[in-house]
């Protein structure tokens, strides 16, 4: 007679079989395209300044990686044109039917390119992934069935909360609002039966996008949704110095304020920005693709030990 | 007073003193938009009306656990309006109203042993123990030779209150039932 937890680890062998088939896919996704599959550091000295992301604190003045992102645009300066990575990331406190504190992240970069590139990527990506799986087990949620070969929506993120949630955001929302509505009254409608971009967000949540040439209201950011989940982040890539430093400066200024948590600049990044030319990079949520691709309500069930089982 | 909570401590079950009242979050998830912030999505119910909304919090925000204890207490008697109970270690006498009663009046009988959800030391809630015994009242004899195939005929119980019960339970028998889903269990030998 097999104990609790062997019986559990035993029934999610099908959508662990789905996870293992969807990296392979992955991988092979990327070397088709030309890429090369980097590992950057998981203990890291210096976390990238963002507001809303708090890093899990190690030893000896570490801190567990909240993303490759600083690495692979190191990368990217030493002119690598073609990066992709799959591995952990860290983030404390988020814990939830779509959060794990571990989870595991997707990122890819390409030189020379802007995030309308990264969009493409998107879609080939996830309609070679879903091609490549068994035919008898759709994609859906909650029920619905969910299809990527249908074709894809688009949104800017001005169209979205107008028609959504009734206001226009411009260029410096109120966060408050901007979130409480974000969630409450836009997620819940991108990405019916196919995947959806929301893209071109008020400059004031740029993160480390730049902004638009010509347009500095909004910068060149966009998500991609599916059954109303965020599925992926990318950016055409900030690539001057001054402004990183000074939107990383303002980062540091809040969390203190905010969590009185003291941030170290990321002074390696910022030296190697000067060599970095136009690129674009995005990050990938495996874990919550996986649960879509499997049918499967949360992300406990498409890993097999979640966080309290650790 | 109940504890100080911050919103990452809510969960699914967690009940929280809103203007005044009690509240239980029926429905709980973590939410985080893109670079947003943290939040916290509650679907929150009135322990006293009943009435549910959709509320979202953020990680700065801090709550009141409510003030909540189970007592146990026997059921004395119904005055016609209120319903009269005593606390078995304080014999403190306390009333409630129907609505505050509510379904639970339907296997309620006197000197049965049950829990009372008081808030603030206010009776807001009665639980019953899960399984009673009712005596049934009135119940028309069941059509001979149909006793295996699940069929089943209305019973009112000595609470007033009408069941559906298997044919071959007779007028004057003692029957076990579920309060949770107020469905018969069994005939009791007496």
């Amino acid at each position: 007679m097999p104990g609790k937890e062997q019986e559990i680890l035993a029934g999610k062998r099908p959508f662990l079989e789905i996870r293992s088939r969807v990296l392979q896919l992955i991988r092979e996704f990327f070397e088709t395209e030309g890429f090369l599959e980097v590992q950057t550091p998981v203990l890291i000295r210096a976390p990238a300044p963002e507001t809303h992301i708090r890093a899990v604190a190690a030893e000896d003045g570490y801190f567990l990686s909240t993303s490759p992102e600083l690495f692979m645009k190191r990368l990217l300066a030493a002119g690598y044109d073609r990066i992709f990575q799959v591995g952990p990331a860290f983030r404390a406190g988020e814990r939830g039917r779509l959060h794990h504190p571990e989870f595991t992240i997707l990122e890819w970069y390409r030189l020379n390119a802007d995030y309308k590139d990264l969009q493409d990527d998107c879609q080939r990506m996830v309609r070679m992934v879903c091609g490549g799986l068994p035919a008898a087990k759709g994609p859906s949620r909650a029920g619905r069935g969910l299809d990527a070969g249908a074709p894809w929506g688009r949104y800017t993120v001005r169209g979205a909360f107008s028609q959504f949630a009734g206001w226009d955001p411009g260029p410096h929302p109120i966060q408050d609002r901007f979130d409480i509505d974000m969630v409450e009254r836009v997620e819940p409608n991108l990405g019916f039966p196919s995947p959806c971009f929301l893209e071109d967000y008020p400059a004031g949540q740029a993160a480390l996008a730049r902004l638009k040439p010509g347009d500095h209201d909004v910068a060149e950011r966009f998500e991609l949704y599916w059954a109303g989940i965020e599925l992926a982040n990318g950016f055409s890539e900030l690539t001057d110095p001054a402004e990183q430093r000074a939107r990383f400066e303002e980062a540091v200024r809040l969390k203190y304020q905010a969590e009185g948590i003291r941030m170290q600049m990321p002074e390696s990044f910022l030296g190697s920005l000067a060599f970095l030319r136009p690129c674009a990079g995005i990050a990938f949520g495996v874990d919550r693709f996986v649960m879509l691709l499997s049918g499967a309500d949360d992300i406990d069930s498409i890993v097999a030990f979640p966080p309290e089982m650790g | 007073m109940g504890a100080v909570l911050t919103a990452g401590e809510l969960r699914k079950g967690t009940k929280l003193e809103i203007d005044g009242d009690p509240y239980l979050i029926v429905d709980f998830e973590f939410s985080k938009p893109g670079k947003g912030q943290a939040l916290y999505r509650c679907r929150l119910r009135n322990m006293i009306t009943g009435v549910q909304f959709d509320r979202t919090y953020r990680s700065g925000d801090k709550f009141t656990a409510a003030d909540l204890e189970e007592q146990e207490m026997q059921y004395l008697y119904n005055d016609g309006e209120r319903y009269h109970l005593m606390n078995t270690s304080s014999y403190e006498q306390i009333e409630m109203m129907a609505d505050q009663v509510g379904d639970a009046a339907n296997f309620l009988t006197e000197n049965l042993n049950v829990n009372v959800l008081l808030f603030q030391g206010r009776p807001i809630g009665l639980t019953l123990p899960n399984f009673v015994e009712l005596t049934i009242t009135k119940s028309d004899p069941g059509i001979k030779g149909d006793t295996a195939s699940g069929a089943t005929k209305p019973a009112t119980l000595q609470t007033g209150f009408i069941i559906q019960v298997p044919l071959f339970v007779e007028e004057g028998e003692t029957v076990r039932i579920d309060t949770r889903n107020g469905q018969y269990v069994e005939r009791v030998k007496s």
